[in-house]
């Protein structure tokens, strides 16, 4: 097994908005723990980097958070997908659908000239 | 939206930090639990499970650090937290800061009430629709004594030629020189004074302004002489006069003979095109008696210029009209010679810039104002420089704690922004103390510069352009004494600091040589605020102790009109009764007061010969006033009630000297000349001591007294006013003015009294913008010389402190006292002279740009240079007293025991 790859920079908002939308209303655990199951556990979150990433996303409103209860009965802070994020989602993801394409088309060409 | 949404919202995290670390406490503690839980159930040990949670969080404190920066902006953070000990710094040292902070605030003050008032003349745009593309026109003519000119006032035939011609490429208006009129709403006894111009009918449409109330001049109003009894009337002074009645439409007052109606009010902030006066009444050029006559230049001439139009051609084509009718007017002139007309017509004209307006004041007052601006900068420069060292002084003291802060971590960057954000901080402090001040003093100035009888009303508001003033002059003060003292703090070497090195700089000596070269240049400015001062007093002195050649002592001054011309009897019919109302010694009459800027003159001719290039000055006065001036009669007789001779004169010693080479003139004769070829003959019965006629800058002029029963033969008898000069009993002769005001009425109730003043009050009219700069310019030199001498106190004081051990090693090896002091002061002093010299050689030089506001002042003789020199060596010998006594004192036992 390669060793765990970093989440890259500017990826991780867009994986948050996704998981979000997926699972529903989540806590910061829960989502580092999606994303790396979801990634096959090729990918591992540092919490540490989670947080001030969903601080950013409230800020900019596309989540909002409230606080709850978790299934095991710990009180824990859920966040939950805006309107707003909803769109962004949308967005982020059609634009790195796009990027990802291109980028895949590039390497894929052989070289013709030499 | 997305980014100023959590601009705001992080923002507003910065006041509620607490609240904000409970919760991030609380989620990162649960987020902790959760994978505790998780790990539990994998089978791990809780101290493994709780190891393991923690590690792939990367650090509890870690996170929740990060996690802060991006709730809050953290520069702002570590700003708001620099204010607040910036703040405590200040607060620590309260005297030196207060000195500080008042002193700026002067300085500063004065600084933005110089920018009000120089704003506010000079500057600031009229309210109209298109200021940029207003111009004035003006000719350079040659006057007299051969010197050239600018003079903007036209004759309104010359006007409508220029009007017409300029047709296609600009709209040319008349507007007059603001007057100040007589006009009444009901009976002759209720005459206000107002002021009045008399403006084209178009200039309101031109200038883009609209009616408040009614309507306003239109072309319309202005075609017909005589015939448009109308005005339009300044919201200012509808305001202040009719309580904004709307009622006021319809009133009708009158000036003269004139009956006028009021059609309407202008709308709010134009108050006529002259700075310092606010018209309150607009009036027809057509209404003017003088708007028919070709001789009489009554009103300046405006140009709006359209856009895209050459300035040049059109200036070239009215020139040329202009001097076309210059020369068809002087056909008529037959007692000029040549020479004179060829002087007379040889006239340029310009545009000159007038988005700003156009008036006596600024042109009176513009030099000195941008003087007085300067003087105050300079000053202001001194309070930075000084404020600058006490700042640099404090660092040294303060080397510890930066060296500490930087040991521990605190970038350069967050010690340069410690110290400016304290800079700013009594930048801020001075500045609103300064904007107080500026906004009670500008006021107060404006009524230093005013004539008593004709207050000078100039708009002062505070608004944006004040307000980036202020906010620029608290930045570039803030620059000028705090980036220095900053950059050296940031520049420490902390190891040296720390242990207790001289004051832990890289080279001990840079942070006095600093303040040092702060010294010279306040010195330097000093120097030359007093030099400046210098030559204003002087000037003022010069001016106020000229002799004028006749009495002020008790002597009032009756401006009188009548409402019909009458004959010049009745005035010494009038002045006789005057002299009976108690507590009156003497009365006289003449067609006006001596040095109230008025002249009469005319060309001289003796015994036939060609009229005289020197102009004679004239004045018709009633037998006896030479007496009531005390102007002794040197030879001959004066003038006697009913004077019989035909044409006898009096004339001064100076008009003998001109024109009979200084003979004895008594018994011979002379022809006045006027222009249209007249000539009055005069046979002179005395000689009268020479007195000052018309300015008290110029030399005396030829002037020649005639009788004032002649005076019905001059072509402006008919302005139907006259002069009664009282000299009373008592000390104060303005006690008996009210008296004599209703005493004219009682007598000849055709008479009315218009203004009355001391002949005091106008020989000191006469050196206003004198008094005015003599006693700014010796404030703010008093303040310069305080601040340059607290400087120096400053920097001695500092520099024996500094220099403490080395001075106690002197003095335990047996220094003389006398050494010691020489050591400590010796390298200040030099600097004092060095820097002195320099501002005074400053002085000289900047003294060429002033030489119009001095008058028989040589900047170069000894005693302009050596007074403030004087006082600068004086100061600096005060300042280093303590300092030096401080030094001798040291007792080395002490000191040397001590480190």
């Amino acid at each position: 097994m390669s060793p765990k790859k970093d989440v890259w920079q500017g990826t991780l908002a867009l994986m948050i908005l996704k998981t979000l939308e997926s699972l529903g209303p989540l806590h910061g655990y829960g989502i580092a723990r999606r994303i790396e199951q979801t990634s096959g556990d090729l990918l591992s979150v540092n919490y540490g980097t989670l947080y001030p990433a969903l601080l950013k996303l409230e800020q900019e409103g596309y989540i909002s958070s409230e606080w709850g209860t978790s299934d095991n009965n710990r009180k824990a802070r859920y966040y939950k997908l805006t309107r707003g994020g909803r769109k962004q989602l949308t967005r982020e993801a059609l634009e790195w659908t796009e990027t990802t394409a291109i980028l895949a088309r590039f390497l894929s060409s052989k070289a013709q000239t030499s | 939206m997305t980014s100023l949404r959590s601009t705001l919202l992080r923002l507003r995290n910065l006041f509620h930090k607490s609240r904000l670390n409970r919760e991030l406490h609380d989620e990162l503690s649960s987020h902790v639990q959760l994978h505790i839980d998780d790990n539990l159930r994998c089978g791990m040990s809780p101290a493994e499970a709780r190891r393991q949670a923690l590690l792939s969080l990367g650090g509890l404190e870690q996170t929740k650090l990060r996690v802060r920066d991006q709730q809050i902006f953290p520069w702002l953070d570590s700003l708001r937290r620099d204010a607040i000990f910036g703040y405590r710094q200040l607060a620590k040292n309260k005297i030196a800061s207060l000195a500080a902070i008042l002193s700026l605030a002067l300085a500063s003050g004065a600084c933005t009430s110089a920018f009000r008032l120089i704003d506010a003349l000079l500057l600031r745009p009229l309210p109209i629709s298109h200021p940029e593309r207003l111009y004035s026109l003006a000719r350079f003519v040659t006057d007299f004594d051969g010197k050239l000119r600018e003079f903007d006032g036209w004759a309104y035939p010359d006007f409508q030629l220029m009007r017409d011609a300029a047709k296609d490429q600009a709209v040319l208006l008349a507007i007059s020189y603001g007057d100040r009129i007589d006009l009444t709403y009901k009976s002759d006894q209720d005459m206000e004074k107002v002021n009045l111009q008399y403006v084209s009918g178009n200039m309101f449409a031109a200038f883009g302004l609209q009616p408040a109330l009614g309507r306003l001049l239109t072309p319309d109003d202005d075609t017909t002489p005589g015939a448009h009894p109308v005005a339009v009337i300044s919201h200012d002074y509808w305001t202040r006069r009719f309580s904004n009645d709307p009622a006021t439409l319809g009133r009708t007052f009158r000036i003269g003979n004139n009956l006028f109606q009021i059609v309407g009010v202008a709308q709010a902030p134009f108050t006529g095109t002259e700075p310092g006066t606010m018209t309150d009444i607009f009036v027809p050029t057509m209404m003017s008696p003088a708007a028919v006559r070709k001789d009489s230049t009554w009103h300046r001439t405006f140009a709006i210029v359209q856009p895209g139009v050459a300035i040049e051609p059109l200036r070239s084509k009215l020139d040329s009209i202009s001097r076309a009718f210059e020369t068809e007017r002087s056909k008529s002139w037959s007692n000029e010679t040549p020479q004179e007309i060829a002087r007379i017509l040889d006239q340029t004209l310009y545009f000159s810039p007038a988005s700003s307006g156009a008036s006596g004041f600024q042109q009176d007052n513009r030099r000195s104002l941008l003087a007085l601006g300067v003087l105050v900068l300079l000053v202001l420069l001194i309070a930075c420089a000084n404020v600058a060292n006490l700042m640099v002084a404090q660092a040294s003291s303060r080397a510890r704690e930066m060296a500490l802060r930087i040991s521990i971590g605190a970038g350069r960057r967050h010690l340069l922004q410690l110290v400016l954000i304290e800079s700013a901080i009594l930048a801020l402090l001075s500045s609103a103390t300064g904007a107080i001040f500026a906004w009670w003093s500008a006021p107060f100035v404006v009524r230093m510069i005013n004539p008593s009888d004709n207050p000078v009303r100039l708009a002062l508001p505070a608004d944006w352009r004040v307000l980036l003033f202020g906010i620029a002059l608290t930045l570039a003060v803030t620059c000028l004494f705090g980036v220095i003292p900053a950059l050296r703090a940031s520049a420490l070497q902390p190891a040296n600091a720390l242990k207790g090195g001289p004051n832990g700089a890289k080279d001990p000596h840079s942070r006095r040589r600093l303040m040092y070269a702060l010294i010279a240049a306040q010195v330097a400015f000093c120097c030359l605020v007093l030099f400046v001062a210098g030559l204003f007093v002087a000037t003022f002195q010069h001016l106020s102790n000229q002799p004028t050649g006749f009495s002020t002592d008790r002597l009032l001054v009756l401006d009188t009109v009548s409402h019909d011309p009458v004959l010049p009897v009745t005035w010494l019919q009038l002045a006789d009764q005057l002299r009976s109302v108690p507590g009156v010694e003497r009365v006289s009459v003449a067609n006006h007061a001596l040095l109230d800027h008025w002249s009469n003159n005319n060309s001289v001719s003796v015994n036939g010969s060609a009229p005289s290039s020197t102009l004679g000055y004239f004045l018709h006065v009633s037998p006896g006033w030479l007496e009531t001036m005390k102007i002794p009669l040197l030879h001959g007789r004066d003038f006697m009630l009913a004077e019989t001779t035909p044409g006898a004169a009096i004339v001064n010693q100076t008009f003998a000297k001109v024109f009979f080479n200084g003979e004895d003139p008594v018994g011979k004769s002379f022809d006045e000349l006027f222009p249209y070829g007249e000539r009055a003959h005069y046979q002179i019965v005395g000689i009268a001591r020479d007195a000052r006629y018309r300015d008290i800058r110029e030399n005396t002029l030829p002037t020649a007294y005639l009788p004032f029963l002649s005076a019905e033969t001059r072509p402006w008898w008919s302005a139907a006013g006259a002069t009664f000069l009282v000299r009373t009993t008592a000390a104060n002769p303005l006690a008996l003015a009210s008296t004599l005001r209703q005493a004219v009425p009682q007598s000849h109730p055709e008479f009315r009294v218009s203004r009355i003043r001391t002949q005091l009050e106008i020989n000191q009219s006469q050196t206003i913008r004198e008094r005015f700069l003599a006693t700014l310019a010796s404030f703010f030199s008093l303040v310069a010389l305080l601040l340059a001498a607290v400087g120096l106190y400053g920097v001695l004081y500092y520099s024996v402190l500094q220099r403490r051990r080395e001075i106690a090693i002197r003095l335990a090896v047996g220094a003389q006292a006398s050494s010691i002091a020489r050591l400590v002061t010796l390298p200040i002093f030099a600097t004092v002279a060095a820097s002195a010299g320099a501002g005074v050689l400053a002085g000289l030089f900047s003294s060429r740009y002033l030489a119009e506001l001095f008058y028989q002042v040589r900047s170069t003789d000894a005693s302009m240079l050596l007074p403030p020199a004087l006082a600068m060596a004086a100061s600096a010998a005060i300042a280093a007293v303590p300092a030096t006594v401080r030094a001798i004192r040291t007792d080395p036992a002490t000191l040397l025991r001590s480190e």
